[in-house]
């Protein structure tokens, strides 16, 4: 009976995600041995925990209204860096300039985020390949503008010509560490950035409270089981548009809180594939596609940064030998390959 | 009075369900014929180059049509087939065999690596019915990494690879690129002719004549009839005794064999192999042109292949060029191909789509009103 339950919930939880959390396990016992400095470890583990995480949690309310893994973070990332620039361009700086650029961003997300909901209540069961593909179209369409649109801030634009932003900009005086900085935790060799952990924990507690409110759990209905949801009375499309600005929205904060920690903003290519380190880290904490939680999302993020940061150094030191990105590549994606497969309700 | 009104409204929606089907190619026709006269391209030049691309890209590309015939739409997998090759291009360089018998060697060597990792792609997809091809996307992703995991770490350590010239200065991994000098376009200049400058690499238009062949013939065979029925409705198929997860397995198999024969053929044009990038951009390329040609996710015909090749990369030569003189910039002439690439699969994805739902609803009324006219006769008759 017990062997039983235990071959359920391992079952439940999943080969890979078994596979990966024993292998981040293994990593950080092994790193005091192979002489990798574990305070640093797990101050940079913090660190980019606080970076990715609202990254993460923007996959949550379109998982929760049926609408899959949102592949089309892009998107919402590119709000987020219209923002950024524009900020940056109209002369803000400090940590005012962040709150600008989130609140520049906000229009754009709407905007982009109602055409992106519209279009995704069109072609309801192919969600997660338009997404993919909404995504590398809107990433290049950028590409084009970012050259084309007219900035002129001496801080972002090519010195030559005087036009066209540059592949990456540096947010020196601007609003690096914006959030990181407020009530910074140094103990030894271990900083935290409880401001940016604050923020995420803001807006996780703001989805988690939304969640349950009656908005919140008509879009879990919808998600779950749509034809019951229409037959309640509830406007299926009108909550699954909801649901994809949110996600929409809580991109374009997410790559800006990513800029502040990190340091530049990052443009042209640079967001093209940012939706699947996202999407694995949130399938690694033990979402499915159509199943999400406020812990999956911290789970997933601290996991995958986990191995991220860890498997440089360890195997490095181990074995002489960098194959951490192979191995993030090998994890991230058999993760998402193996949720993939799941057969689910909302598949149907 | 009736039949001729509901004759006359299919009249229309003929016209416009074709131009609809067509409005991919009739954009590009229009893209294409305002961007020639302004990049300044010779006729000559663009036709030579069109040609060159056509040899390198139609076998690749007709690899996607065998999945399409089994319902299992655009094959992002393909990506797959490329990699195989290109091990086994790179274990025919370190041995040393030239010009065609290497080729043919390399072919003969991508066969079990492309058929392992076929099946191994068909069985995974065969779990994911239904989202065939992000699941193959995500496929082609994960599949680069153990690729990258062999070449990058086991070539030279535990597999063997002898010369130097291919290996990376630390011993072991495969260099960035791998010179396929001694194979360079033997087999495109094994019996070419020019006409007015044009190159015409007559023997590997044979080879790609040959596979169109092998398609109508193997669409004609118990087992392409069997694929058309699982692309029709697996149900159905099933009930018929057909083997649905196996015919499956075979497409995507067959498909993944001939993307190997096609990246060869494509690399031997080229002249060397990008060990780490070449095979990242070829699907979503294949798979642009072929949309470009009017084919969509689930009908795709070997005359699509080759309007598509011609008018995908008539846009691909001239766009750059006529982007500079358009804007004085040639990134944004690069960026637009790389956009309108993106563009048409997101566009062809999404009316494949409000396609499949739009059948799904008229079926859905048309059932509703045979029932409600059923109804009514049993009223009529008590």
């Amino acid at each position: 009976m017990t062997k039983e339950k235990i071959m359920a919930a391992l079952k439940e939880f999943g080969i890979p995600r078994l596979i990966i959390t024993g292998f981040l396990l293994l990593l950080l016992i092994m790193a005091p041995f192979v002489g990798a400095d574990l305070p640093t470890q797990i101050s940079n583990i913090i660190n980019r925990f606080s970076w990715n995480g609202i990254l993460v949690l923007a996959m949550v309310p379109m998982v929760h209204s049926g609408c899959g893994l949102n592949f089309g973070l892009p998107l919402g990332i590119i709000s987020g860096l219209l923002g950024a620039t524009l900020s940056v361009e109209l002369g803000f700086t400090g940590r005012f300039s962040f709150f600008m650029a989130i609140l520049i961003a906000t229009p754009f997300a709407l905007l982009l985020g109602t055409l992106y909901g519209w279009l995704l209540n069109k072609i309801k069961g192919g969600e997660m390949m338009i997404a993919t593909y909404v995504g590398f179209s809107s990433v290049s369409l950028m590409c084009m503008l970012w050259l084309i649109l007219p900035y002129h801030s001496p801080n972002m634009v090519w010195g030559l010509s005087g036009k066209g932003l540059r592949t990456t900009i540096s947010l020196e005086g601007y609003y690096i560490n914006a959030l990181a900085d407020i009530l910074r935790i140094r103990i030894g060799a271990i900083s935290i950035p409880t401001g940016t952990i604050l923020f995420f924990a803001l807006l996780a507690f703001g989805i988690w409270a939304f969640l349950h409110t009656k908005t919140g759990t008509a879009m879990t209905a919808v998600g779950s089981n749509p034809a019951f949801a229409r037959a309640a009375g509830i406007n299926v499309d009108g909550i699954r548009m909801l649901s994809v600005i949110m996600s929409t929205w809580l991109a374009a904060v997410g790559i800006l809180v990513y800029e502040q920690g990190f340091g530049f903003i990052q443009l042209y290519m640079a967001p093209f594939y940012m939706a699947l380190p996202a999407v694995s880290a949130i399938l690694i904490g033990g979402a499915t596609v159509n199943k999400a939680t406020i812990m999956n999302v911290i789970v997933g993020t601290i996991l995958f940064q986990g191995i991220v940061t860890m498997t440089p150094t360890v195997m490095n030191n181990m074995i002489h030998m960098d194959m951490s990105e192979v191995i993030r590549i090998i994890a991230s994606m058999g993760m998402i390959l193996f949720a993939l497969t799941r057969k689910t309700e909302a598949s149907k | 009075m009736n039949e001729n009104n509901t004759n006359k409204k299919n009249g229309s929606l003929d016209i416009l369900t074709l131009a609809q089907r067509f409005s991919v190619p009739l954009m590009f026709i229009i893209i294409c014929a305002i961007c020639i006269p302004v990049s300044g391209l010779s006729m000559n030049m663009l036709l030579d180059e069109i040609v060159t691309r056509m040899g390198r890209n139609a076998f690749l590309i007709l690899s996607l049509l065998i999945p399409i015939m089994a319902g299992m739409g655009l094959n992002f997998g393909m990506t797959l087939g490329a990699m195989a090759a290109e091990i086994a291009l790179i274990f025919v360089s370190d041995w040393q065999i030239v010009g065609i018998p290497g080729m043919v060697l390399a072919a003969i060597v991508s066969v079990p690596i492309s058929v392992l990792l076929g099946v191994f792609c068909g069985k995974i997809l065969n779990e994911a019915k239904g989202r065939e091809m992000i699941t193959s996307y995500i496929m082609s992703f994960f599949v680069n990494g153990i690729y990258q995991l062999v070449v990058l770490y086991l070539m030279g350590s535990i597999i063997p690879i002898k010369h130097g010239a291919i290996k990376l200065p630390r011993g072991y991994g495969i260099r960035n690129t791998v010179s396929l000098l001694n194979m360079r376009q033997k087999l495109d200049n094994l019996l070419a002719i020019r006409i007015h400058g044009v190159k015409i690499p007559v023997a590997t238009f044979i080879i790609i004549a040959l596979l169109c062949l092998f398609i109508v013939w193997f669409s004609r065979t118990k087992l392409g009839q069997d694929m058309r029925a699982v692309g029709q409705d697996m149900e159905v198929a099933r009930d018929a005794g057909i083997n649905v997860d196996r015919t499956r397995i075979i497409s995507i198999v067959m498909s993944t064999v001939l993307a190997g024969f096609g990246m060869i053929i494509y690399l031997q044009n080229m002249g060397n192999i990008a060990t780490y990038s070449a095979h990242s951009q070829i699907g979503m390329f294949c798979i642009a042109a072929l949309l470009v040609g009017g084919a969509s996710v689930d009908r795709a015909s070997i005359g699509n292949v080759f309007l598509g090749v011609i008018l995908f990369h008539t846009m691909f030569i001239v766009a750059p060029k006529a982007g500079a003189v358009i804007t004085g910039d040639s990134m944004i002439g690069e960026y637009f191909r790389v956009f309108v690439s993106y563009a048409v699969i997101t566009v062809a994805l999404i009316m494949y789509e409000t396609n499949k739902r739009r059948q799904k609803k008229t079926a859905g009324q048309q059932l509703a009103q045979a029932q409600k006219e059923e109804a009514a006769g049993k009223e009529g008759e008590a």
